[in-house]
């Protein structure tokens, strides 16, 4: 099964210069290795801060593209990674192994399987 | 060797020995979780050397062997694990030598008794058991529990949280504490088997893995364990699996142990039962399960229910009660008289049990008391009992069966 591990952090609490950020953001050069080692990993992608993204939506044909989102929350995607695991409880142990955890959440979201129905809300 | 063929190699060693591997790792590396990922990378490992290597004559060895190199080698990279890296390369030396048979049984009596520790919510024991032992998936306990994966994956989490934060020792419970460890463990692999056999709502094939799946667990625990009690537990749920095709019929309703089609019950599984159940006898140690099984055995023998031995039922139930005095064995009983003396003396017992107030929000309880009210002709009495039934079951096969009861006797009383 994959599995995307979303990073969500507040930039405060990572880009602030304190020991305790460094500390963890030195930790995140290997991480991509150990997850190739272990066979876990499929890709990943860090991201930048929100204020250097654009947001597109189409409504009646018509595209609109503004910059933002400004949202007023603190916390902010920081990235992804998509691994394989055996069941979610594996994906949640690797999560557990990323350094953002310390500082951010992670979102362990399985894959769409096709051969399931679709939700109905 | 042929890729196809290691490949071949490599699925039927995790199928064989992952189980194991694990249950020697937990206690190498001193955790589930650094176990799992031992494991993980043990498999990882197999992956890229057997196709060069061929495969290791004992794949069991290899791979505990591996995956406790593989943690000493992670923990020593991240070197935040400087005490547990000198203990690791101490144990690595120590177990050198190919493990023994009484080791990896031990190992495997270990996780057994961890995961159905009576610390844990009778919820998570069922939940880690079906992974940690059974191999299942979080998604596929899930689905046979017809509960969302995060359910069962926080469960998980949480007793092995549990297991860590209170350190639940990994050990076989010594000899004082057996009886009670062991019953725990039981009633987990019962549970299990019960989810599978009460519940006809959701897709029945996932349901008929658990079925398999509690059977598995009761082979291995009489494998590794050969208690009376294991044994009849395991002879018990065989002897039901042997009449599940004949359980419901082809709209899905409920089919009464007398109205049965007793060619469909499964001769095979039943020899296999019977055989078990003789055996555990002989130790003459009788439990609750045993004593169970040996009625089911006796429902199994008969060719109809007429010709059933109600006496020797009767006796089994007396002797079940003495061990297990709970009310519905003792209700269980009274409906076994009934079938031995008629519905009168039946009606007198099972009223008897309902005095006693136990068994007030039970269904089974008043849908029994409308049975033979029924038999008897007490029409509005058996009415009355079989609506108090329906309002205490919301299991749409069992409901099923209760309102057509209902409806029957509205028809025509005189005519029953």
């Amino acid at each position: 099964m994959r599995y995307a591990c979303l990073i969500y952090f507040d930039p405060k609490k990572v880009f602030n210069d304190s020991p305790e950020s460094n500390a963890v953001l030195a930790q995140l050069g290997a991480l991509e290795g150990e997850l190739k080692a272990s066979g876990h990993f499929v890709s990943g992608l860090p991201l930048t801060l929100p204020n250097e993204a654009m947001t597109v939506l189409v409504r009646d044909g018509k595209v609109s593209a503004t910059d933002g989102p400004f949202m007023e929350t603190k916390e902010v995607l920081g990235g992804f990674t998509v691994i394989e695991a055996r069941d979610l409880n594996e994906a949640v142990q690797v999560a557990a192994r990323h350094p953002y955890a310390q500082l951010g959440y992670i979102e362990v979201r399985p894959a769409v399987d096709y051969t399931k129905p679709r939700p109905k809300l | 060797m042929t890729s196809s063929s290691t490949r071949d190699a490599l699925e039927a060693a995790y199928r064989s020995e992952a189980r194991r591997v694990l249950a020697t790792l937990i206690r190498l590396v001193g955790g589930f979780e650094a176990a799992e990922e031992a494991l993980h990378e043990a498999f990882v490992a197999a992956a890229e050397q057997w196709p060069r290597e061929g495969v290791p004559a004992n794949p069991y060895a290899w791979l505990v062997s591996t995956g406790r190199y593989r943690m000493i080698d992670r923990f020593r990279r991240q070197s935040r694990h400087a005490g547990a890296v000198a203990e690791l390369a101490a144990t690595a030396q120590a177990a050198e030598s190919p493990p023994a048979h009484d080791e990896i049984v031990d190992d495997e009596l270990r996780l057994i008794f961890t995961c159905c520790h009576p610390a844990l919510e009778s919820d998570a024991r069922i939940a880690l058991t079906l992974r940690e032992v059974g191999g299942l998936t979080t998604e596929e306990i899930a689905r046979a529990y017809l509960v969302p994966a995060p359910t069962i994956g926080q469960r998980i989490v949480r007793a092995k949280a549990k297991i860590r934060d209170e350190k639940i020792p990994y050990e076989v419970p010594v000899r004082a504490e057996l009886p009670a460890r062991l019953e725990s463990t039981l009633q987990v692999i019962y549970l299990i088997f019960n989810e599978s056999y009460a519940a006809t709502q959701g897709p029945s094939l996932t349901r008929g893995d658990l079925a398999t799946e509690a059977i598995r667990l009761g082979r291995l625990v009489v494998a590794l364990f050969d208690e009376p009690e294991a044994v009849g537990l395991l002879s018990l749920m065989l002897l039901h699996e042997a009449r599940r095709e004949s359980r419901v019929d082809g709209s899905g309703d409920l089919v009464l142990l007398d109205d049965q089609n007793r060619a469909l019950w499964d001769r095979e599984l039943i020899a296999e039962a019977r055989a078990l159940i003789q055996r555990a006898l002989a130790a003459r140690r009788v439990g609750p399960y045993l004593l169970q099984a040996a009625i089911a055995d006796l429902h199994a023998d008969a060719e109809s229910g007429a010709k059933t031995d109600w006496p020797q039922i009767v006796a089994l139930y007396e002797v079940l009660r003495r061990v297990d005095p709970s009310p519905v064995v003792a209700l269980n009983r009274a409906v076994a008289i009934g079938m031995r003396d008629g519905p009168a003396a039946g009606l007198v017992a099972v009223e008897a049990v309902m005095a006693e107030g136990q068994l007030g929000a039970y269904y089974l309880a008043h849908a029994a008391c409308a049975d033979l009210q029924r038999r008897l002709g007490k029409i509005v009495a058996s009415r009355a009992s079989y609506t108090r039934a329906l309002a205490l079951t919301r299991q749409p096969a069992e409901r099923r069966f209760l309102e057509k009861r209902l409806e029957q006797l509205g028809e025509a009383p005189s005519a029953r």
